[in-house]
């Protein structure tokens, strides 16, 4: 079983600021980290090779630096990792991106073939979820999204519990299939002292735009993405409402008072 | 792109034979867009033995329903949807679609996006359009903090985007309004379908029931610790709500995700929301803004909450909240004597 998983690295989201006066990002210091969906996803194929055999790689497309990610996955136990990394892959919306990882993961294949290919829900810095069904769609292979488990692996099917608004559906999918991992399929293990050291060491596969087959440089970057940043806006004031003033104990007695006619919404703890 | 793009639709997701709220509530700021433009407003109906919710989608505001009902779309699953919107686009080429950001409308968007080749913005909370040059204004909040970006798609048709649910009106339904049922029929076999939908469960992966509840308690991380937190609960064991918590809350491990608000979290819209120790990102407040009253405490009077409070607590929360929790108690026990005497 050959299972890759597309891996980004991602702004720590928690530290960004934004700078009120000029409503741009200030990005100083910000750490990179693997995107935390990615990172199980990782654990989660690192799993099923454990159970099933075979080998996981990763992929991420991205600056020099995104080698930091790859080797985050060689920790976790991932045996494989390319990075495709030119000026051409530049601001990518969700559409081009697809497209660049769909060319390098049709080049991994051909050497060795591809059962399934894992990607994160959504990336924490853009939110979209978009880019592994659009994968899917390029190779023409079955995308299942929001999958918080994984119960059974054959030769060729997989059965998927896959999270929906209201509760799980129950799939089965031929393979080869490409899903997207939920934070709930696993928990993150501690990385063993000996994929630590090969981390260290680690050097992924580094691919130019040169280096992957029949693409088509329109589809790829800026160029290639459909959607633009129009503008950037503080959202719309909205006007407060009352303040409460005083003590406390003062503030809380007004409260109560303004709620006295929707107690009927409190109940009472019979425990 | 051509001058032949024209029309609105919005995917109408079907879940146990119902239209999702997400959808109606499409329809109603589709209208909108649609007037301003002066087209048509569609809705899109894919499912097995669906065709009579189509009077619905027309009460809620559409013009035109473009219906498939076959049995291969009873449960939804990618690729027969993606065949049946595909083509469906590809016949009546629509300049704007609109999907709810629900697990299948995100589903079913990002695959179609990628099938037409066009532009996709996730997870919108304000949509408009400039009329001169017919363009979707597709506004979200942006990574990092209290920003919204406007994203524009302007040389690729149709424009698309997923919307988070409860954040637009639905119009009240107008049971007069009629319409016209447009129905194609999906060529596709079982046999060609990859995926096979086993088995669908209902409700028990919700743990905590943050959607449907009267009255939210959420702390953030102005709680400052796993103890202060704990306060929050107590409010909530006090008077019977759910508890939710913010990102940070969530990360600093206080509460487990399934108890996140906002744009990575559930939407909620109960009749009182707590805002305890939480700032008021736009992330958070996107999921929790159109609550029908918001009382918050925050020891920082100038804190971005206070701008959609209804009622503004400024104090300490761990100085406020048990006063609060004894009055409230004594508040309940009372009545309760009362009404079982
Ligand atoms: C892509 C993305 C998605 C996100 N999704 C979400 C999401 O779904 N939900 C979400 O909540 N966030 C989300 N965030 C994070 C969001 O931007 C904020 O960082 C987060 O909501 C802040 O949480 P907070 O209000 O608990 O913490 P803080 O911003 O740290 O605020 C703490 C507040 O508590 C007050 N305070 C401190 N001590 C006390 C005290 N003793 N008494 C009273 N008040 C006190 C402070 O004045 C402060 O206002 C997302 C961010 C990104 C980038
Ligand atoms: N630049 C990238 N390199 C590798 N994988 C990516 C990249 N961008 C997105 N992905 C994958 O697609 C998933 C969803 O990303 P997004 O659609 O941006 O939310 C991520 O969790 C990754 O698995």
């Amino acid at each position: 079983m050959h299972i890759v998983v597309c891996v980004k690295q991602v702004p720590d989201t928690k530290v960004i600021k934004i700078n009120p006066k000029t409503n741009t990002l200030d990005r100083r210091g910000v750490p990179s980290i693997l995107n935390p969906y990615d990172t199980h996803a990782v654990q989660e194929a690192v799993h099923l090779k454990q159970q099933y055999g075979g080998k996981v790689s990763v992929l991420s497309m991205g600056p020099p630096q995104a080698t930091a990610v790859i080797k985050k996955s060689i920790e976790i136990g991932a045996d494989e990792g390319y990075l495709i990394s030119d000026r051409a892959f530049a601001g990518a919306d969700t559409l081009a991106t697809s497209y660049a990882l769909t060319k390098a993961l049709e080049k991994i294949s051909k050497t060795s073939p591809i059962d399934m290919v894992f990607c994160g829900k959504h990336a924490i810095d853009g939110d979209t979820g978009q880019v592994g069904p659009g994968i899917a769609k390029r190779l023409d292979i079955p995308p299942i999204t929001n999958i918080s488990a994984i119960t059974k692996v054959t030769k060729d099917y997989v059965e998927l519990q896959r999270k929906l608004q209201d509760g799980y559906a129950y799939i089965r999918s031929t393979l080869p299939c490409l899903i997207t991992i939920e934070k709930e399929i696993n928990e993150i293990e501690y990385a063993s002292f000996p994929n630590m050291l090969k981390a260290v060491h680690f050097q992924p596969v580094v691919w130019s735009v040169d280096h992957l087959e029949n693409v088509d440089r329109k589809q790829l970057g800026l160029k290639g993405s459909p959607t633009v940043v129009g503008k950037m806006f503080a959202p719309p004031k909205q006007e407060g409402g009352h303040r409460l003033e005083g003590t406390p104990e003062e503030q809380v007695k007004q409260l109560v008072e303004v709620l006295k006619d929707k107690q009927d919404l409190f109940h009472v703890n019979k425990s | 792109m051509s001058e032949q793009h024209r029309g609105i639709w919005v995917f109408a997701e079907v879940n146990d034979g119902t239209i999702a709220g997400v959808s109606l509530e499409l329809l109603g700021v589709g209208r909108v867009l649609a007037d301003k433009l002066d087209v048509p407003l569609a809705g899109v109906l894919l499912g097995e033995n669906i065709t009579p919710l189509s009077e619905q989608l027309i009460h809620y505001g559409a013009d035109e329903v473009y219906v498939i009902d076959d049995p291969v779309l009873k449960d939804y699953r990618t690729e027969p949807f993606l065949a049946g919107m595909g083509k469906l686009a590809r016949m009546y080429v629509p300049e704007i679609i609109l999907y709810g950001a629900t697990p299948n409308g995100k589903d079913i968007a990002s695959a179609i996006a990628t099938d037409l080749k066009t532009g996709l913005t996730a997870d919108c909370t304000m949509l408009d359009v400039n009329v001169e040059k017919r363009l979707l204004e597709a506004s979200r909040p942006a990574f990092g903090g209290n920003i919204m970006a406007t994203i524009l798609c302007k040389k690729h048709r149709p424009q698309m985007a997923t919307v988070r649910p409860k954040v637009m009106k639905s119009l009240p339904a107008d049971p007069a309004r009629k319409g016209t049922v447009i129905e194609e029929k999906l060529q596709m076999k079982e046999e060609e379908i990859r995926t096979k939908v086993l088995e669908i469960i209902k409700g028990p992966g919700k743990s905590v029931d943050l959607e449907g509840a009267d009255v939210i308690v959420c702390g953030g991380k102005g709680m400052g610790d796993e103890q202060g937190f704990q306060l929050i609960h107590q409010l909530a064991d006090t008077i019977g709500a759910s508890v939710g918590g913010t990102r940070d809350a969530v990360e600093a491990g206080w509460l487990s995700h399934d108890h996140q608000v906002g744009q990575t979290g559930e939407t909620v819209t109960p009749k009182i929301y707590f805002a305890i120790g939480v700032s008021g990102a736009i992330q958070h407040t996107v999921g929790m803004k159109n609550s029908e009253m918001i009382i918050a405490i925050n020891k920082d009077p100038d804190a971005p909450i206070f701008d959609i409070a209804t009622y503004g607590m400024v104090g300490d929360a761990r100085e406020i909240l048990p006063v609060m929790i004894k009055a409230f108690d004594e508040r309940l026990r009372e009545n309760e004597v009362v009404s079982h005497a």
